[in-house]
């Protein structure tokens, strides 16, 4: 472990705050795209040639809006995330009001989510 | 407790990945844009679930957005213009994820004898993952 000092019950009651919860979501929801889409494309190749079901069943599960809510998180949120960092970065100036981009950040993103969500759970309720 | 060896600075690959990770991520949300506004000029703004919007969004292919109650889908999608678009973003994404991948694992492994390996295997998964997506844009071309 490189941060073994950091790491077990330490490392989880670490109060690293609003930055840290994003650095956390940042890695969370890029594994979940991951894995979202490698095994999409895997789905989607094994439809196209005819090699089985399971194509099928995995893209009938992606395509299910209960699915969609968490899909949605993960990218709406890590390509929020990685324009934030992105503006920080070429822009050093700007690290002086990094809490306040951060709740920018939160500001932008809940309007946006929470409209999908709301348009999801609703056309889901009514059947489509 | 070791420490940690901090990458040298200069023009090496630590450097050019952290370049590449921004450049991509940018051209992936620039290129999302495109195809959601062509999705929605092409008629996906008439009762089209998020799912759907998704398709049209970030992989505009007429077997991806087959589903989508527009009967012309074809029409508007399958020509070279979108296959290059198509092979763009599995590029930008695919590298952009390997590379997360790798720079995620080798924070909780550090320098060990694992990183050479998982290096090889990410580029491998890489290789597969690219040649695997841009057979699925060649193959439902028409």
């Amino acid at each position: 472990m490189a941060f073994g000092k950091y790491t077990g019950w330490r490392g989880l009651t670490y109060r690293g705050g609003g930055p840290m919860l994003s650095f956390l979501l940042h890695r969370i929801t890029a594994v979940g795209i991951i894995l979202f889409v490698g095994l999409h494309v895997l789905a989607s190749f094994s439809m196209q040639q005819g090699l089985g079901d399971w194509g099928t069943t995995i893209n009938i599960i992606y395509e299910s809006w209960i699915f969609q809510i968490f899909v949605f998180f993960c990218v709406i949120f890590h390509s929020l995330n990685g324009l934030r960092i992105t503006i920080l970065d070429f822009w050093p100036k700007l690290l002086k009001f990094q809490r306040e981009i951060l709740w920018l950040q939160w500001l932008i993103f809940i309007p946006i989510y929470g409209l999908a969500i709301f348009m999801m759970i609703k056309t889901g309720l009514s059947g489509g | 407790m070791r420490t940690r060896i901090v990458p040298q600075r200069g023009f090496n690959l630590d450097y050019l990945m952290w370049l590449f990770t921004r450049i991509s991520g940018l051209a992936i949300i620039l290129l999302a844009l495109i195809g959601l506004a062509m999705g929605f000029y092409m008629g996906a703004r008439l009762q089209t679930d998020i799912a759907t919007l998704f398709r049209w969004t970030f992989f505009p292919n007429p077997n991806h957005v087959v589903n989508s109650n527009i009967p012309d889908v074809t029409l508007g999608w399958a020509n070279a213009f979108w296959q290059i678009m198509q092979m763009l973003v599995i590029f930008f994404a695919g590298t952009h994820a390997a590379n997360g991948l790798r720079m995620i694992t080798e924070d909780y492994l550090g320098h060990s004898i694992g990183r050479p390996i998982l290096r090889g295997f990410f580029f491998l998964l890489w290789m597969a993952f690219l040649i695997l997506a841009i057979y699925v844009i060649i193959g439902s071309a028409y």
